[in-house]
């Protein structure tokens, strides 16, 4: 049976809201396929807005995957706004994809990527506009299999209510495994119902089903075990790893919107996973082992990008870029080819040393400098040691001083508030060292035309970190040493300061309240669900926007629904967790070994730091020989050659 | 330290091209700053050898001329594009469409002759109205009131803030007629209308605004509205082609589809 446009009824109520055209759909790169001739039906989602969820490469990646086959249709859709979302409930319009405006409800499987935990009670309003019962357990063969994805996945109990299952890691191929086992319940005539197709989900690798375990509590209030509540079921589950990424090129068909969005660019996914070990860095530990794609597929990727796109921006991605083993000729070849184009190339740079000034400077040739990020993280040596951030001083200053040298005028820089075993006197050591930038730039440039930012925000502890057991600072510690280094920026207390010195530094800073919520939400369990679920209904919208956040309402929510379990928000986030604490994700199965986290843990606290395993020998972290993988990197030795890209100006 | 300057120069413009293309269906939510950049990617899409500005950020050399508002549809928007080496404009106009999502349509495409620039030439604009929910007789009295009347003072929010103007005066003429009603069974209200280019720019919703204050018209659900031509207004009050003077066909230079 035809499944209907809801467009007519929805485009009645467009001119009335903001912003329409991220409703429409029609993006280069959107499928429409016919909704009889496909079998399994997918409709992904990011929970949040369309101008941040667009631009999502897991998103694109598994929606290209998915509709290259030729019986699965597969559509998207974002979080509507809440001058829609009013609209809809007043006119009796269902939560729709933006490819065809299809109903959500009518799809098999409901997939939404979760890249942050604040993005919880926008899941709450997709589903309750689409008319899908929150509660998992409430629903019928009628209704769509719920998916979590994303990091946040790593760690679903606080939605394991609201959700069918979560699947751990990358989903390329898992997102083609769950394809066919609904084909083949479907072509058996759905046997089972909703409870048998569940089931066999949790045969593939990776798929976790929350129903399908028990969690009981210790009198403490701690979790006294997960297990398995029927035979058949895996007592851990293992996350996926997409090996080869040179066998996966996607996207190749990038979505380009119609509608402005964060992210304007070609996006290329230059290696996956990352051994540095910061220690509070959950997508670096989780994504384990490096996986590099080769030099000459990126080079066609972005080839063929530029092509089908027309952007004029690219991005190389990763978690630390400048670390890819041919990066050096990656940039140059590309800056070559792409010279005289008016295309422009990025790499987002982290790491702090001299050699990312010179990819900085292949990639602007065309003359453009500009801005320049650097992300020490930690403004003492002694704190950039506990986080394994290793960096020092003196390296991050001549590096800073290279790049204003360079040409750069304004350079950014990351820090964290609030990591373990922080002192007031850590935050304000950054303050001393963005002068020390300044005053050294100005001395090596001879010009006061150079610039810093220090932008800095609160640290949260996530699961699978070494700091997964730590406590969190409160937001009134937060704030105080925000405070402090705002004043030692402006040189409070300092004797003869040079006030244009503190003129030359901009200063951005997040709030800690909306930290300490994502800390719950991070580290939470099942019990959290209800909390979520109150603050939803008290009207909890796009909690990662400070306009729609409220702090109060949380804790208003939490007030009412945890002191029945003994617990409560400090609980979950104030508190130092012991090493024999049952944590509500330990039957997740990242690769990590627990006894190493801890031993790292135990390390941070030491300030002892923990080298690559790139480049120097494996320190048994786990991951490769429990999850089967190894590390994938080159040199391949092989360069990019010059190309005929159309639109360059003849020489 | 001099300041570094860009290494490369542009090239000069080597033709000018005239565009005219519709937003259709949902393509009329798109706002004109989405329509720019789609546009611009379309011209990389297409290969078309763009000029740029000079400078660090170069642009390409793009003028766009008064853009229907966010939500109407048009069959009539212009713009003006410089290239720096001459192509075939059919050529273009079919890569060019190819290059854009279905509902953004390149109708023409022709090289810039003499004469007076192309915002000169639109001078005027055909706007058709439907009118979902209201009667064709209750239209029809309210643009007799509309059109009768010297002067209909109307407000509205502009960049510049709220101002007050006169509806009536650059409306040449108003046609009420009527159409199937998308909203429910029967015929509802349409009508057509010629309206002068002026400042503040007179739009179909000011004259909405303007039959608001006349005869008391409030439309129950949003209009749909069309943008259907632009251009010079002869003396019959109609509207002439902006572009019949310019060449449809250029002479080619070495550029190819891409």
């Amino acid at each position: 049976m035809p499944v209907m446009s809801v467009f007519e009824q929805l485009e009645r109520l467009l001119p009335l809201v903001s912003k329409p055209v991220q409703y429409i759909g029609g993006e280069l790169g959107a499928v429409v396929k016919d909704w009889d001739a496909t079998t399994v039906r997918w409709v992904l989602m990011y929970p949040d807005a369309y101008e941040v969820g667009l631009p999502n490469q897991g998103i694109q990646i598994l929606y290209e995957i998915l509709n290259e086959q030729p019986d699965v249709l597969c559509e998207r859709t974002y979080a509507v706004w809440p001058d829609l979302e009013k609209l809809m409930r007043e006119h009796g319009v269902p939560q729709f994809t933006v490819d065809a405006h299809r109903p959500v409800k009518a799809f098999d499987l409901f997939g939404v990527s979760f890249a942050t935990e604040l993005g919880y009670t926008n899941l709450l309003t997709a589903l309750d506009l689409a008319g899908i019962p929150l509660d998992a357990r409430e629903r019928t063969d009628d209704d769509p299999i719920v998916l979590a994805g994303g990091h946040a996945a790593f760690n679903p109990e606080p939605i394991a209510d609201f959700i069918d299952a979560a699947v751990l890691g990358d989903g390329e191929e898992a997102a083609l495994e769950i394809t066919s086992v609904v084909r083949q319940w479907k072509a058996e005539g759905r046997p089972g119902g909703r409870d048998e197709l569940l089931f066999r989900l949790v045969r593939v690798e990776g798929v976790y089903v929350p129903r399908f375990y028990d969690v009981t509590y210790a009198e403490d209030g701690r979790i006294a075990r997960v297990q398995p509540n029927r035979p058949g079921v895996p007592s851990r589950v293992a996350k996926r790893t997409t090996m080869d990424l040179d066998k996966w090129p996607y996207p190749r068909k990038p979505l380009v919107p119609l509608a402005e969005t964060v992210h304007e660019r070609y996006a290329v996914e230059i290696f996956r996973g990352c051994t540095r070990g910061c220690r509070f860095c959950q997508a670096g530990m989780i994504t384990r082992p490096v996986r590099e794609r080769s030099i000459t597929t990126i080079g066609q990727m972005v080839r063929d990008g530029v092509e089908y796109s027309g952007f004029s921006e690219v991005g190389l991605l990763s978690l630390s870029s400048a670390d890819h083993s041919e990066i050096g000729d990656i940039c140059s070849g590309l800056a070559t080819q792409y010279e005289g184009t008016n295309v422009s190339l990025s790499l987002p740079s982290t790491r702090v040393d001299a050699f990312n000034i010179t990819l900085a400077e292949e990639l602007s040739r065309n003359g453009r400098r500009s801005g320049l990020t650097f992300a020490p993280e930690g403004g003492s040596e002694r704190i950039r040691k506990v986080i394994n951030k290793m960096v020092t001083e003196k390296d991050l200053i001549r590096t800073v001083v290279t790049a204003y040298t360079h040409g750069w005028r304004q350079v950014k820089l990351y820090f964290m508030c609030g990591l373990p075993t922080e002192t007031d006197d850590d935050v304000v050591q950054i303050a001393r060292l963005a002068h020390e930038v300044i005053k050294a730039g100005r001395e090596a440039t001879g010009s006061r035309d150079i610039r810093c930012t220090v932008s800095i925000g609160a640290f949260v502890p996530k699961p699978h970190t070494p700091f997964q057991w730590a406590a969190m600072a409160t937001p009134e510690t937060i704030n105080h040493r925000l405070k402090l280094l705002k004043q030692a920026i402006n040189g409070a207390g300092q004797e003869n300061f040079d006030k244009s010195i503190g003129r030359a530094i901009g200063y951005r800073y997040h709030d800690g309240e909306p930290s300490l919520i994502e800390g719950l939400l991070a580290r939470g369990d099942r019990r959290v669900a209800g909390v979520i679920r109150r603050v939803w209904e008290w009207g909890g919208r796009f909690d990662g926007w400070s306009e729609h956040f409220s702090f109060q309402r949380w804790v208003e929510a939490c007030a009412e629904v945890l002191p029945q379990y003994g617990v409560d928000l400090d609980w979950y986030t104030t508190r130092e967790r012991h090493e024999d604490e049952v944590l509500p994700w330990d039957h997740l199965d990242s690769g990590l070994d627990k006894r190493w986290l801890w031993r790292d843990w135990q390390d941070a606290l030491a300030e002892q730091e923990q080298e690559d395993c790139r480049w120097s020998p494996c320190f048994d972290c786990g991951v490769c020989p429990s999850m089967d993988t190894e590390i994938q990197i080159g040199p391949t030795g092989r360069k990019l050659l010059p190309l005929a890209v159309s639109g360059r100006r003849p020489s | 330290m001099a300041k570094p300057q860009p290494e490369q120069q542009q090239l000069p413009v080597a033709q000018r091209l005239r565009v005219r293309y519709a937003k259709r269906g949902p393509m009329r939510f798109t706002s004109h700053r989405d329509f720019a950049r789609a546009f611009e990617r379309a011209l990389r899409r297409a290969g078309l050898p763009v000029a740029y500005s000079q400078g660090f950020t170069p642009h390409p050399k793009i003028s766009y001329a008064s853009a229907a508002p966010t939500g109407t549809a048009s069959e009539a928007e212009y713009l003006e594009v410089a290239l720096h080496t001459p192509v075939d404009p059919e050529a273009a106009r079919i890569a060019l469409d190819a290059a854009l999502s279905p509902g953004l349509d390149i109708l023409e495409v022709r090289v810039a002759g003499p004469g007076p620039s192309l915002a000169e030439r639109l001078e005027a604009s055909r706007w058709r109205v439907e009118l979902p929910g209201v009667s064709p007789s209750e239209l029809a009295k309210a643009v007799s009131a509309f059109l009768a009347a010297d002067e209909v003072m109307v407000e509205r929010l502009t960049k510049q803030g709220r101002r007050r103007f006169d509806a009536r005066r650059p409306v040449i003429t108003v046609e009420p007629g009527a159409v199937p009603d998308t909203a429910g069974a029967g015929e509802c209200a349409m009508m057509e209308l010629v309206v002068r280019q002026g400042s503040p720019a007179v739009r179909p919703d000011d004259v909405l605004a303007g039959l608001r204050v006349v005869a008391g018209l409030e439309p129950p659900v949003p209009p749909r509205v069309t943008r259907l031509a632009q251009g010079m207004v002869t003396p019959r009050g109609e509207i002439a082609d902006p572009l019949e003077e310019d060449a449809a066909i250029g002479q080619a230079g070495p550029w190819v589809a891409g």
